[in-house]
C-alpha cells in the first residue's frame, strides 16, 4: 500500500499541470520539507510548531503525500491542546513517514527523467 | 469570455506557490509571488494586480492581516481575494471571510475549481468595475442637474424678485427650491400703487413643474405694470398656460389684487386651497375659496375670470398656503388638514408671526421641517405716495405730442369685456411731461372710468358699500348687470395743448347714467376711510382741480407740467 505514501492519481495530475516543471516542483517539495523537519526537530514552542505543521500539512496534501498530511494534521491538532504530550512521538513518526516519501518521489522523478537525475 | 488577469499568489511555501503559479499559468493569467504578507502588500501597492490568492499562515505578516491592507489599498475597487487554506475549521473559513476575503480554496488544489472560481471572482470585478462606472456616471449626470437647476433659478429669482415680494407689507416662506416643487409666488405694483399677488402651484416635480413659471412671470409683471386688471391677466395666462403646456399639466392658482386706496381686495381662486382674510377690527375671518378650475385647463370660451371683492381695510391681514400646508402627513398617515391650520390660525396673537406659528405646527405635527411648502401674508397698507420711478425712455423730446385731442367712446358690449385704461395711459404716456405723474393720472382715471361704469352706467348705489355685506352685494350687483348690459356708454375725452414753459393735460369722462346729487357729495369732508363714495374722495384729493358738471355725468381733472430745462 504505497498509495497513502504516494497517491499516484495527484502525482500524475501534478506531472500534467507543471508539464516541464514538475521536477522542479519534485526538487522544491524535498528542500522545503527538509526545511520544516529541521524546524520541527528544534522548535520548542508549541504555537510555532503548530504553524510549521500547518503549513507541511498543506504542502503534502497538494503533493498527494497523504499519509505525512495527516500525521502533520495530528501534530498541529496537538501543539495547540494542552497537555503538550506525545509530540516529540509523532515527530519521530513524520521523520519516518518522510524517509519514506522521500525515496517514493525521488524515484518518480527518476522514472520519468533518468538523465536529469543523474547529472543532479 | 477568458481574459488575462494579473494574480498575486503570497504563499510562503515554495512548492506551493510554484504549483499555484503554474496552475495559474496555465489557465492563461499573470502571475506575481510573494512568500509572506507583508511582501504581498508591496507588491500590491506596487503592481496593482486585479487578484489576490492569499495563504492565510505565513510568517512575518499573515494572511489576514495583508488583506486587511490589501483591501484598504484598494479602496472602492473590488479586488477579489481567494484564502488558500488546508484547515477546513469553520471559525477560520470565517474570519477570511470577515477580514475581506472573498472566497476559500482549501488544499490540496483542485485546479478545475480553481480556475472556476478565479472566473466567478473576475465576474463580480467586472460587475463592480459597471457598478461603480454607472454611479460616476450618475453623478456627473446629477452634477449637470443640479447646475442646470442652480441656472434656472438664478435667473428665475431675478425674475422673481423683480416685484415688490419684499415690501414691508408682505411676508413670505418660500423653500429656495420652490420653484422646482411647482410654486410661483409674484408680486408687483399696478400704477396706480395696488398690489397684484400671485400664489401658483404648478402640477409636477422638478425643471418641468419650472417650466411654464416664466411665461406666467411674463404675463404678471408685463401687465401689471401696464395698468391691467386681473380679469385680463387671468384670461391672458390661462390662454398662455393653456397653449404652451401639455395636456396632464395645469397650474393652480390664487391672484389678488389688494387696493388699500380703494379698502378692497379682488380675488380669484382656481384650484388652490382656501385662503383666509382677517378683520383686525371684528377678528372675522373669510375663507377664499376656490371656485374655479385651475389656470391651462380651459379654452378662451369656456375660462371664467370672474373675481370676488371684499372690503380689506388697512391692518387686515391675508394669508395664502400651498397643498403642502395642509396635506403634511404626520407618523400615522394622518394629514395636517384644514381643521389644524384654522386652530393655528385662532391661536394667532401676532399678525407677523403666523407663518412662523404654521411652520412650527407642521414640524411638531410630522416630526421634521418641510421644504416644499409656500405661504405668503399681505396687510393692506395705506397709501403710498405715488412715486412710481419713471421709467427712462430713449427717445428726446422732439417725438412728444403736444397740441392734440382725442376722444373715445365705449358702449354696451365693449364695457362687458374690455378694459380700455392700459391703451389710454400708455397713449399719455407718449407725451414726456406727464411720465412723471403716470401714476396719479393712472389713478385718477381709474376712478373717474370705473365711477362712470358702475354708478353711471350700471347705476350701482356707492352707499352699498358701507358695510362688508353690502359691498360683496355690490360687487355681485356690479358682475350681474355688467352681464346683462344692452345700452350706455363711457367716453373719455383726451387733451393735449402747449402753454408756455409747458403743458396742459384735459381729462374728461361723461356716463349715461342718471348722474347724481354733486352738491350735495362735494360738500361732505373728505374721508379716505369710508367704504362709499370712495371715487369722488380719492380724486378731489389726488387732484383738487377736479370738477364735476352740475348733473353728475360729467368729470373733469386737469394737469399740467412745466418743461425741463
Amino acid at each position: 500500500m504505497s498509495d497513502i505514501h504516494m497517491d499516484p492519481k495527484v502525482v500524475s495530475a501534478l506531472r500534467d499541470v507543471m508539464e516541464g516543471g514538475f521536477e522542479d516542483l519534485l526538487d522544491t517539495f524535498l528542500s522545503d520539507s527538509e526545511e520544516r523537519l529541521d524546524q520541527l526537530r528544534s522548535t520548542h514552542e508549541a504555537h510555532d510548531l503548530s504553524l510549521v505543521a500547518h503549513s507541511f500539512k498543506g504542502s503534502s496534501s497538494n503533493m498527494g503525500a497523504i499519509r505525512l498530511a495527516h500525521l502533520c494534521g495530528l501534530l498541529e491538532e496537538r501543539a495547540q491542546k494542552k497537555p503538550l504530550a506525545g509530540i516529540k512521538e509523532l515527530v519521530v513518526k513524520i521523520d519516518d513517514e518522510y524517509q519514506m516519501v522521500r525515496r517514493l518521489y525521488r524515484a518518480e522523478r527518476q522514472r520519468f527523467n533518468p538523465s536529469n537525475f543523474a547529472s543532479g | 469570455m477568458n481574459t488575462s488577469l494579473t494574480v498575486l499568489i503570497a504563499e510562503d511555501s515554495s512548492a506551493d506557490r510554484l504549483l499555484l503559479s503554474s496552475i495559474v499559468q496555465l489557465q492563461g493569467h499573470n502571475v506575481l509571488l510573494a512568500a509572506n504578507g507583508a511582501e504581498a502588500v508591496a507588491l500590491f501597492a506596487r503592481e496593482r494586480p486585479q487578484l489576490v490568492l492569499m495563504d492565510a499562515v505565513m510568517p512575518v505578516m499573515d494572511g489576514f492581516e495583508a488583506a486587511r491592507q490589501i483591501k484598504a489599498l484598494a479602496g472602492e475597487v473590488l479586488v477579489p481575494i481567494i484564502f488558500l487554506t488546508s484547515l477546513n475549521q469553520a471559525d477560520a473559513l470565517a474570519r477570511s471571510l470577515e477580514v475581506g476575503g472573498d472566497d476559500v480554496l482549501s488544499k490540496p488544489y483542485n485546479p478545475m475549481l480553481l480556475a472556476a472560481k478565479i472566473t466567478v471572482m473576475d465576474r463580480m470585478r467586472r460587475l463592480q468595475e459597471t457598478v461603480l462606472q454607472q454611479r460616476d456616471q450618475i453623478a456627473r449626470h446629477n452634477d449637470y442637474l443640479l447646475n442646470e437647476q442652480r441656472v434656472a433659478k438664478a435667473v428665475f429669482d431675478r425674475v422673481a424678485h423683480a416685484g415688490c415680494l419684499s415690501a414691508p407689507n408682505i411676508s413670505y416662506l418660500q423653500s429656495p427650491y420652490a420653484l422646482f416643487n411647482g410654486d410661483l409666488l409674484l408680486a408687483a405694483y399696478t400704477p396706480t400703487g395696488d398690489t397684484h399677488l400671485l400664489l401658483a402651484d404648478f402640477t409636477g416635480h422638478g425643471l418641468p413643474a419650472a417650466i411654464g413659471a416664466m411665461p406666467l412671470a411674463e404675463v404678471f409683471y408685463s401687465m401689471t405694470a401696464k395698468g391691467y386688471g386681473l380679469a385680463e391677466m387671468l384670461r391672458e395666462m390661462n390662454a398662455k398656460l393653456q397653449g404652451i403646456l401639455p395636456v396632464d399639466m395645469f397650474c393652480c392658482a390664487t391672484v389678488l389684487c389688494v387696493s388699500a386706496q380703494r379698502r378692497s381686495v379682488e380675488v380669484w381662486n382656481g384650484g388652490m386651497p382656501d385662503g383666509y382674510l382677517q378683520a383686525r377690527a371684528t377678528g372675522q375671518r373669510r375663507a377664499l375659496t376656490s371656485q374655479h378650475l385651475p389656470l391651462g385647463i380651459l379654452r378662451a370660451e369656456a375660462f371664467d375670470h370672474s373675481t370676488r371683492v371684499w372690503p380689506m381695510l388697512p391692518g387686515d391681514q391675508l394669508f395664502l398656503l400651498t397643498d403642502g400646508v395642509i396635506d403634511t402627513s404626520g407618523p400615522d398617515e394622518q394629514l395636517f388638514g384644514v381643521e389644524r391650520l384654522q386652530q393655528v390660525l385662532d391661536a394667532n396673537r401676532q399678525p407677523h408671526m403666523l407663518i412662523a406659528e404654521v411652520e412650527q405646527a407642521l414640524h411638531d405635527f410630522q416630526g421634521h421641517s418641510r421644504d416644499d411648502v409656500s405661504m405668503v401674508q399681505i396687510t393692506s397698507q395705506l397709501p403710498q405716495p405715488l412715486d412710481v420711478p419713471v421709467m427712462p425712455y430713449s427717445d428726446s423730446d422732439q417725438c412728444s405730442p403736444l397740441d392734440w385731442s382725442a376722444s373715445f367712446e365705449f358702449r354696451g358690449a365693449t364695457l362687458q369685456r374690455f378694459n380700455p385704461l392700459p391703451y389710454l395711459l400708455q397713449l399719455l404716456m407718449e407725451v414726456h411731461g406727464l411720465r412723471a405723474r403716470g401714476a396719479v393720472i393712472h389713478a385718477v382715471l381709474s376712478e373717474l372710468y370705473s365711477n362712470a361704469l358702475e354708478h353711471g352706467v350700471l347705476g350701482l348705489d356707492s352707499r352699498l358699500k358701507r358695510d362688508a355685506r353690502g359691498f360683496a352685494r355690490y360687487y355681485q350687483l356690479r358682475n350681474e348687470r355688467l352681464a346683462a348690459l344692452r345700452s350706455g356708454f363711457v367716453r373719455v375725452r383726451v387733451q393735449v395743448e402747449p402753454v408756455p414753459r409747458g403743458g396742459r393735460l384735459l381729462l374728461q369722462v361723461d356716463d349715461s347714467g342718471e348722474g347724481f346729487d354733486v352738491a350735495t357729495v362735494l360738500s361732505r369732508p373728505l374721508d379716505l376711510n369710508r367704504l362709499s363714495g370712495r371715487g369722488v374722495s380719492l380724486v378731489r384729493q389726488l387732484c383738487p382741480a377736479a370738477q364735476w358738471s352740475a348733473d353728475g355725468r360729467s368729470a373733469t381733472v386737469e394737469f399740467s407740467w412745466e418743461a425741463l430745462a
